[in-house]
């Protein structure tokens, strides 16, 4: 494995939906290289495409047209199965609506991608499970359900959910969409941790705020990337969570769910 | 997916919605139930049969006077009886397939002797009879060829015979009076119980068929005359010959003219006598069938509706990696444990059914070892086959508009 080579490599990839009689183009030839260790914001107004390029990167979709390299793989032609076994393997994915399933414990959660491991490896699930939920902090809530937990605990399952199979890629849409400021500056130190570490993240959001925390954007207007450059001043969430502490200190405390269910 | 991992899961939906699915199952398990109960009443009837044919005799064929298809129209009134010993003599004499045969005359008369007096039934034999009936005598013994030819007022009386007349002492050699006419009692049957019709078999007395025509009966014509076929395989062939020789008794033409004489194997006739619990087994298949059929159907419907309201979890399933055929082992599995498990419970409300059947009816109802893998296998079927479809709506869901789901 080369450090040289991308994680993803993507080249005049188009989606076309037919919608009926007329057809709607979601991307219209987006051309994009992604290398080790990059943090990118995908940013763009609603209805630009991002999603539709999250999920073509998430082997959720294939393109109807262009070519699309993972870590080295090609994906183009590859059955159904084949895109769930990578998606299993190299991809882990945080919604913006945290997906957790409900009425099943934060560790349970956690461990089941590793349920669905087809590559014969003998793994210690529930192991691995608790060390991904240590690795975001929530060592000590692992048998909550999510409805017992705050938004920001939520999604950080859902990370550590993302995290537990290793992955060469996440995927993030919109993370932290359903988050109060608090919560997003707490998820996006998470991003920037684990970025440190090692991980390559894609995240789509349309709050510069939090654009700022990666290491490069990606502008998306009408199918297009318009933009691409990377981000000068990087902020480290960090420093904005113990600022956002200290401004608190003598304040009343605010009750950490606030704001998550509402979004 | 591992299979405890995959059995957990099923568990844990199952249980989540405890009331809906008890009602889900409540076809399967009246289903399953039916089939139970039904299966119970056949193998009771099954061993019914069995024991008629043993306690009627070995490879039994009887002819009986009258002409008539089993059950037929031509079995009239006006139908002459016309079995005589001499029809008996020559089965026995030219008759090639045939190991014995006796004729009955048949009569009821008042016995006076010992401690008291009993109307019983007389049957006048020959010697082949015990052979043919596979019964034998306790103690003393049969009366023999010579007895037969000579028309010897000697009896052989049944066990409750011997119960009733003689309760403390040893009838062999006591002399009691059949209708009147004394006779000397030279044995006494040993116990055969009940027949299939609740009938007391050894509340009987047996004498040589000559005896009985002469001193009791006063008539000429037999009830009815008994043979045993050699094998059991030649039954059929013994049963043609047997006609053959009687129509040649009977001076019957080749052409035309119609037996005036019926011959049954003991199979015909001790399939006749299980005709209603045939009809219960086939109205208990019945409502099986349409239960199971309605359960199945239940269960399909609640599959849609679940898979319906856990779209979303497919598609976060299959975002992280799950395989179509993993989601449709995941509801197949459900759907089936579901099923399953209603098939347990029917089981249990079929072992009781069967047993407040058979107290309520006095029907014997045996349910075999097998009704396990039966109910287990037959509701495992209904799950597979009304599970598949909603199971495969699911894997075949499209991830992301599964996690689009609202
Ligand atoms: N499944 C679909 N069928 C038809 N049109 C779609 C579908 N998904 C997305 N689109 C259209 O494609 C365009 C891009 O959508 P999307 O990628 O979701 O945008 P974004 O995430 O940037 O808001 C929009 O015009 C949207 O209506
Ligand atoms: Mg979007």
């Amino acid at each position: 494995m080369s450090n040289t080579q991308p994680v993803i490599d993507i080249s005049g990839v188009k989606k076309v939906y037919a919608m009926g009689a007329n057809k709607v183009y979601a991307l219209r030839g987006v051309d994009l290289t992604v290398a080790p260790g990059e943090m990118i914001a995908v940013m763009g107004s609603s209805g630009s495409g991002k999603s539709t390029l999250m999920n073509i990167l998430g082997c959720l979709d294939v393109p109807t047209e262009g070519t699309y390299s993972l870590d080295g793989i090609k994906v183009n032609g590859m059955s159904k199965n084949q895109l769930a076994d990578l998606r299993n393997q190299k991809l882990g994915f945080v919604f913006q609506g945290f997906n957790l399933l409900a009425r099943t414990s934060a560790i349970d959660n956690v461990e089941l991608p590793l349920l669905y491991d087809r590559s014969g490896r003998k793994l210690d699930t529930k192991a691995m499970a608790v060390e991904a939920l240590t690795r975001v902090g929530l060592g000590d809530r692992m048998d909550h359900q999510p409805s017992e937990l705050s938004g920001g605990q939520q999604q950080r399952v859902a990370i550590a959910r993302a995290l537990v199979t290793q992955p060469r890629l996440l995927l993030a849409d919109e993370p932290t969409g359903n988050l109060d400021s608090r919560m997003t500056v707490e998820v996006m130190a998470l991003f920037q941790e684990l970025n440190d570490q090692g991980i390559t993240i894609v995240l789509v959001t349309h709050e510069p705020d939090v654009a700022q925390y990666a290491k490069r954007i990606v502008e998306v207007r009408d199918g297009h990337i318009r933009r691409d450059h990377p981000v000068l001043n990087r902020k480290r969430a960090e420093e904005d969570l113990k600022a956002l502490i200290a401004a608190h200190v003598g304040e009343e405390e605010m009750p950490a769910t606030e704001g998550a269910e509402a979004a | 997916m591992k299979q405890t991992t995959l059995l957990k899961v099923a568990s844990q939906n199952i249980v989540k919605n405890k009331m809906r699915t008890l009602l889900t199952m409540l076809g399967i398990v009246i289903g399953v139930g039916a089939v139970i109960v039904m299966v119970a009443v056949g193998n009771g009837a099954q061993t019914m049969i069995q024991k008629q044919i043993s306690s009627l005799g070995t490879n039994l064929i009887i002819v009986m006077p009258g002409s008539g298809q089993i059950g037929g129209a031509s079995q009239g009134a006006g139908t002459f009886n016309k079995l005589t010993v001499d029809d008996a003599d020559k089965l026995k004499r030219d008759a090639t397939l045939l190991s014995g045969v006796s004729p009955v005359v048949s009569t009821r008369a008042q016995v006076i002797g010992g401690k008291g007096n009993w109307r019983t039934m007389i049957n006048g034999v020959s010697t082949d009879y015990l052979t043919i009936r596979d019964w034998s005598v306790s103690t003393g013994a049969l009366f023999t060829d010579a007895d037969v030819k000579s028309g010897r007022k000697v009896a052989v009386i049944g066990a409750t015979v011997a119960a009733n007349l003689f309760p403390d002492e040893d009838p062999v050699g006591a002399q009691i009076q059949i209708g009147h006419v004394p006779f000397q009692v030279i044995g006494v049957l040993a116990a055969k119980g009940q027949n299939a019709g609740g009938q007391d078999q050894d509340d009987v007395i047996i004498m040589p068929s000559t005896t009985a025509q002469n001193r009791l009966s006063g008539n000429i014509r037999l009830g009815q005359i008994l043979a045993s076929a050699t094998d059991a395989n030649d039954i059929n062939a013994a049963q043609e010959e047997i006609k053959g020789l009687m129509r040649e008794s009977h001076k019957l033409s080749v052409d035309g003219a119609e037996d005036d004489f019926t011959v049954r194997n003991q199979t015909e006739i001790a399939a006749a006598a299980t005709s209603t619990t045939k009809v219960m087994s086939g109205l208990l298949a019945a409502i099986a069938s349409i239960s199971l059929l309605v359960g199945g159907i239940g269960i399909m419907n609640i599959m849609l509706v679940s898979v319906t309201e856990r779209t979303r979890e497919i598609g976060i399933r299959m975002a992280i990696g799950a395989r179509g055929s993993d989601v449709l082992t995941q509801f197949l599995v459900e759907s089936v444990a579901m099923s399953v498990l209603g098939g347990v419970i029917g089981l249990l409300v079929g072992y009781a059914g069967a047993a407040l059947l058979g107290h309520l009816t006095g029907w014997t109802t045996a349910t075999p070892v097998s009704a396990v893998a039966i109910a287990v296998g037959f509701s495992a079927a209904v799950g597979v086959f009304f599970g598949y479809y909603p199971a495969r709506k699911a894997a075949a869901l499209n991830p992301i508009q599964a996690l689009r789901y609202e």
